[in-house]
């Protein structure tokens, strides 16, 4: 079981994404954004960060880079992918998910620990958790205001596409809450929030149990797994 | 050098975070007449020589496609300049 973990320039979150795949029990096999070849991986994340520096739009050249290309072909196909963050900007400009992220209603940077409900847990990323599970994991963002046309909006919500939305807030003016989406065939997961950096004893959110470990985020990486050897 | 303008504005009816902070900023040192401040984008795409109506279309293109996002922003204009 391999996932390749894109790295554009200006991507920070690689290194735990990784981190993620290695504690979820899959190899990981680094991509890097100027390669054509996705190395016969079975999934692709697409970490958070900054890629090209927010250059024009959020994810927008990320959105034309080679590895892009060869990730949104694939995925066509069916292969996994999940956008984290910068990440889900990537997705959205690359449209293989629909709409925008604009900047935060009220205009700061914001990081916390972020309540989710998981919404749909029939896709690729998502088939680990149970249906309406509440989850925390970490938000960190300035750009995380999802915005979609009002047609688009009542087919997310019509059929079913939202995946994950914000609980106890809307932490940055997002439409209908939503904090993540699916595509139709359910290969194809973008989200707003880290899962990432919720997978390990010590460095996650507060949890129930003791300070730091909350680990709510490792079951998107446990559910491709699962999808990937189940299929 | 002859140039391709195009002109990007977020939708109008959205927040324009960059405007609003500037339009405050102004109403700061005094401005008080200013009602609105609106921020958008204009690209240069400089030529070799003048643009052919070809150029002007594969301008158009690319100002749709890539230079701006439909669900966010509008292209305003673009046009030619020396």
């Amino acid at each position: 079981m391999k996932i390749g973990v894109v790295t554009f320039p200006g991507t920070l979150d690689d290194r735990d994404a990784a981190r993620a795949v290695r504690i979820a029990g899959a190899e990981v096999v680094p991509l890097w954004h100027a390669d054509e070849n996705l190395r016969k991986v079975d999934a692709v994340v697409l970490p958070g960060g900054f890629s090209y520096g927010d250059y024009l739009r959020c994810g927008a050249i990320a959105a034309q880079a080679p590895i892009t290309r060869a990730i949104v072909d694939a995925a066509k196909g069916g292969l996994p992918v999940l956008g984290i963050c910068n990440g889900f900007q990537v997705l959205v400009e690359a449209h293989l998910l629909p709409g925008g992220l604009i900047r935060n209603e009220h205009q700061h940077f914001i990081c916390r620990d972020q309540r989710l409900r998981v919404e749909n847990v029939d896709t690729a990323w998502t088939n680990a958790y149970q249906l309406n599970e509440e989850i925390t994991i970490p938000l960190k963002n300035a750009e995380g205001g999802y915005i979609a046309s009002a047609e688009d909006l009542k087919r997310l919500e019509g059929e079913g596409l939202v995946a994950f939305r914000y609980l106890e807030g809307n932490p940055n003016g997002s439409m209908n809450d939503i904090a993540g989406l699916r595509n139709e065939r359910g290969n194809v997961v973008g989200l707003m929030p880290h899962p990432e950096h919720a997978v390990e004893p010590g460095f996650g959110p507060d949890g129930g149990a003791a300070m730091r470990s909350g680990l709510d985020g490792l079951k998107i990486f446990e559910s491709v797994i699962k999808s990937v050897v189940e299929a | 050098m002859p140039k391709i303008i195009v002109e990007v504005m977020p939708k109008a009816d959205l927040l324009d975070p960059q405007g609003k902070a500037v339009a405050n900023a102004l109403h700061r040192k005094g401005y008080g007449k200013i009602q609105n401040v609106r921020i958008g984008k204009r690209i240069e795409i400089h030529l070799n020589e003048a643009p052919t109506d070809e150029d002007l279309q594969g301008a158009a293109e690319i100002a749709e496609s890539f230079l701006s996002n439909g669900v966010i922003e509008d292209v305003v204009n673009i046009h030619v300049e020396d």
